[in-house]
């Protein structure tokens, strides 16, 4: 088993025929994603990298039975494009743009409240099931089938601890970049608890980083609910305060959200840290020898 | 993207919310006009920079002659403000409000924030006003109230009878309240705001409330669709550096310590920078080059990191995934050679094609070590900058 995603599941593409959507559509199928078309408004009828395009995503789930989406479109209409998907029934969305007025993605966190869809992102790598299905931007080939599943707020952080666990043996089921953005779908706790259930999984490696909140409220969830071994890593030691580090979301405001709380939240619960993203893998290989 | 006060309680104004009277002045002499213009007799001289904290490092005075609001902006405009919130540095003041002076008989607490745990705008709000918040909320966190908005009602006069009455207001001062408090969410949301406080929010000796202060954040994301707004950016409120690499594309924030990083992806610059300091360096800078790390974005990236005089060694570290490694290693060849690099870089690649890409480096005949992994690069470059 894996979450999420796997080989069976039905994939469309939004802002197919943009530069962006054709690059990493054409990484996906090649990779094995079940890609079955795509969306395009105003292209609809033609035909995208052998996969049919069309108007809208109801019409493509129509047509092709599509159950997830992986969105590319740019960030002024991104936050319609996930609630097009929504309204349309897709049920998982990766949504990778970047730059999402945070306005927007309060009115569609609104619109989900309640719903089963489960949204990754935005300002996220995407999704990977390794050899089955991948839905966004990472690289494929450093991915390898395995027990270990991968929650990380971070894009190229998330492939260093990818890497290591390919290196190590390990490998992992399901890794999911939930994104680097203050107000997000998917949380730490939603990814966790979908881990924590899934028997492939047998260790979940998470990587925070300053900001919010998030990464103390999911050691709390650990430590009553999870019990397989986690590892964590969080990263901006060295942030200073008031300073948006790259993500939108990675900024130390009010003397809140610094890595020390988040490392001193994830001790408490038991969870191993590792002060250095280089030990993640031999860390949570110690738990497998 | 952060506004002045002059012009956050601009925007105050057209939205209802009650603000002094005052005017802003660039020179001495204007702000003598203004305070004559105003009339009364007493003024506050206030220093217009991005900052908090302005009272206690100087940038507020009052004055109770015209002869001293001249003397006040005098002292103030043209030079630098230094407060708690500047960090190293200082901000330029290139204009002062002038403001009447007022008859305060409280002071409260309003600010407006994106709350991301219970991801709603909400309100927060104290009767310990005039202090620093951070401070009310480590002492006594009963006193700060808050009021989460749905996004789908927006806010309802309930919320603010609740914050008003739980502050201690009388009846006619919790409908003042709700006036500021409606006038604050539209402005929010008509403006696409990341942050709007006011501290203090004073009731003056005659019962009316008013924003003494104003500090109005912008969401840089959003400002697209606010063309007015981002024309009221002032760049001198910001790192010079920090203005070039947004302007080129690229995420840069500078920092105290003697080794420039260049990285791609936000989350490994800020692991980067953790590493080089667990390995007993000290990062210049955090730089997110981006996911397409080409030959001209990194030449930029180099020029950017040479600009801080304090750089001693450079420390590159790509995990190269859908680009290929010996495009980006002959991309930093390049980018050395035409910024006739210097000092020792430590270049750490990792993804597709990565033996060609090391070769290319160790070939290149320049001073860039090529490190096997992320903790050699750290502790090499850490050594290299010694």
């Amino acid at each position: 088993m894996s979450i999420l995603i796997d080989k069976n599941t039905r994939v469309i593409c939004q802002g197919f025929t943009g530069s962006q959507g054709t690059f990493h559509s054409n990484q996906c199928i090649e990779y094995g994603t079940k890609l079955v078309g795509g969306v395009t408004p105003g292209r609809g009828g033609e035909s995208h990298l052998g996969q049919p395009v069309f108007d809208t995503v109801a019409d493509a789930v129509d047509e092709t039975g599509a159950e997830a989406s992986m969105i590319y479109v740019p960030a002024p209409f991104a936050a319609d494009a996930i609630l097009e998907s929504v309204d349309a029934g897709i049920k998982v969305i990766a949504c990778i743009t970047e730059g999402i007025p945070v306005m927007d993605m309060l009115k569609v966190k609104a619109a989900l409240d309640g719903s089963d869809v489960k949204l990754v992102g935005p300002n996220c790598p995407g999704v990977i099931t390794p050899n089955q299905c991948k839905m966004g931007i990472m690289p494929g080939h450093i991915h390898k089938p395995g027990k270990i599943g991968i929650v990380s707020r971070s894009g190229t952080l998330t492939y260093e601890a990818v890497y290591q666990t390919t290196q190590s043996g390990l490998g992992q089921s399901t890794c999911v970049g939930i994104g680097g953005d203050p107000v997000h779908g998917l949380n730490f706790i939603d990814v966790l608890q979908m881990f924590e259930a899934d028997s492939q999984t047998k260790g979940i490696v998470m990587v925070g980083e300053i900001g919010g909140t998030a990464e103390e409220e999911a050691a709390v969830y650990i430590k009553s609910k999870v019990r397989k071994p986690v590892v964590a890593y969080i990263a901006g030691v060295t942030a200073p305060p008031g300073k948006r580090m790259g993500h939108a979301g990675a900024i130390i405001s009010g003397g809140k959200g610094t890595a020390k709380e988040k490392f001193a939240a994830l001790d408490a619960a038991g969870v191993v840290t590792v002060r250095s993203p280089a030990d993640i893998g031999a860390r949570m290989l110690e738990f497998f020898v | 993207m952060n506004l002045h006060e002059y012009q956050a309680k601009g925007l105050f104004s057209r939205y209802g919310v009650p603000i002094p009277r005052g005017m802003k002045a660039t020179s001495p002499a204007e702000a003598r006009a203004a305070a004559k213009q105003l009339g009364g007799d007493v003024w506050v001289v206030k220093a217009q920079v991005h900052a908090g904290g302005r009272g206690k490092a100087g940038g507020v005075k009052v004055a109770t002659t015209l002869d001293e609001v001249e003397h006040h902006a005098g002292e103030m405009l043209g030079t630098e403000l230094r407060t708690a919130q500047t960090g190293g540095g200082g901000l330029p003041i290139h204009s002062v409000l002038v403001e009447e002076g007022l008859d305060i008989a409280n002071e409260l607490y309003l600010s407006l924030v994106v709350d991301r745990a219970t991801r709603r705008v909400t309100f927060m709000a104290s009767s310990e006003g005039g202090v620093d918040i951070e401070q009310v909320a480590a002492t006594a966190p009963e006193k700060i109230l808050s009021e989460a908005v749905s996004p789908v009602t927006g806010l309802q006069a309930y919320q603010c009878r609740k914050l008003g009455f739980g502050m201690g207001l009388t009846k006619d001062q919790v409908e003042k309240l709700g006036k500021v408090m409606m006038g604050l969410y539209a402005l929010f949301s008509d403006s696409d705001a990341s942050l709007v406080e006011i501290n203090p929010l004073i009731v003056t000796a005659n019962g009316e409330l008013l924003a003494l202060d104003a500090k109005l954040n912008l969401d840089d994301n959003a400002l697209y669709r606010h063309k007015d707004l981002a024309e009221l950016r002032d760049p001198s409120q910001e790192d010079m550096r920090e203005n070039q690499a947004h302007e080129i594309g690229l995420n840069y924030v500078a920092l105290d310590g003697n080794i420039g990083c260049m990285v791609n992806g936000a989350g490994l610059a800020m692991a980067t920078m953790d590493m080089v300091k667990l390995h007993g360096g000290e990062p210049a800078n955090f730089l997110d080059v981006g996911g397409g790390a080409t030959a001209e974005r990194v030449t930029k990236a180099f020029k950017l990191i040479l600009s801080d005089q304090g750089v001693r060694a450079i420390l590159v570290n790509i995990f190269g995934g859908i680009v290929r490694c010996d495009l980006i290693a002959a991309g930093v060849v390049s980018a050395a050679k035409e910024v006739g690099l210097s000092i020792p870089v430590v270049v750490r690649l990792q993804g597709t094609n990565v033996e060609v890409g090391r070769t290319i480096l160790s070939e290149a005949g320049m001073n860039i070590i090529a490190a096997d992994d992320l903790t050699d690069a750290a502790k090499q470059v850490v050594a290299a900058a010694k």
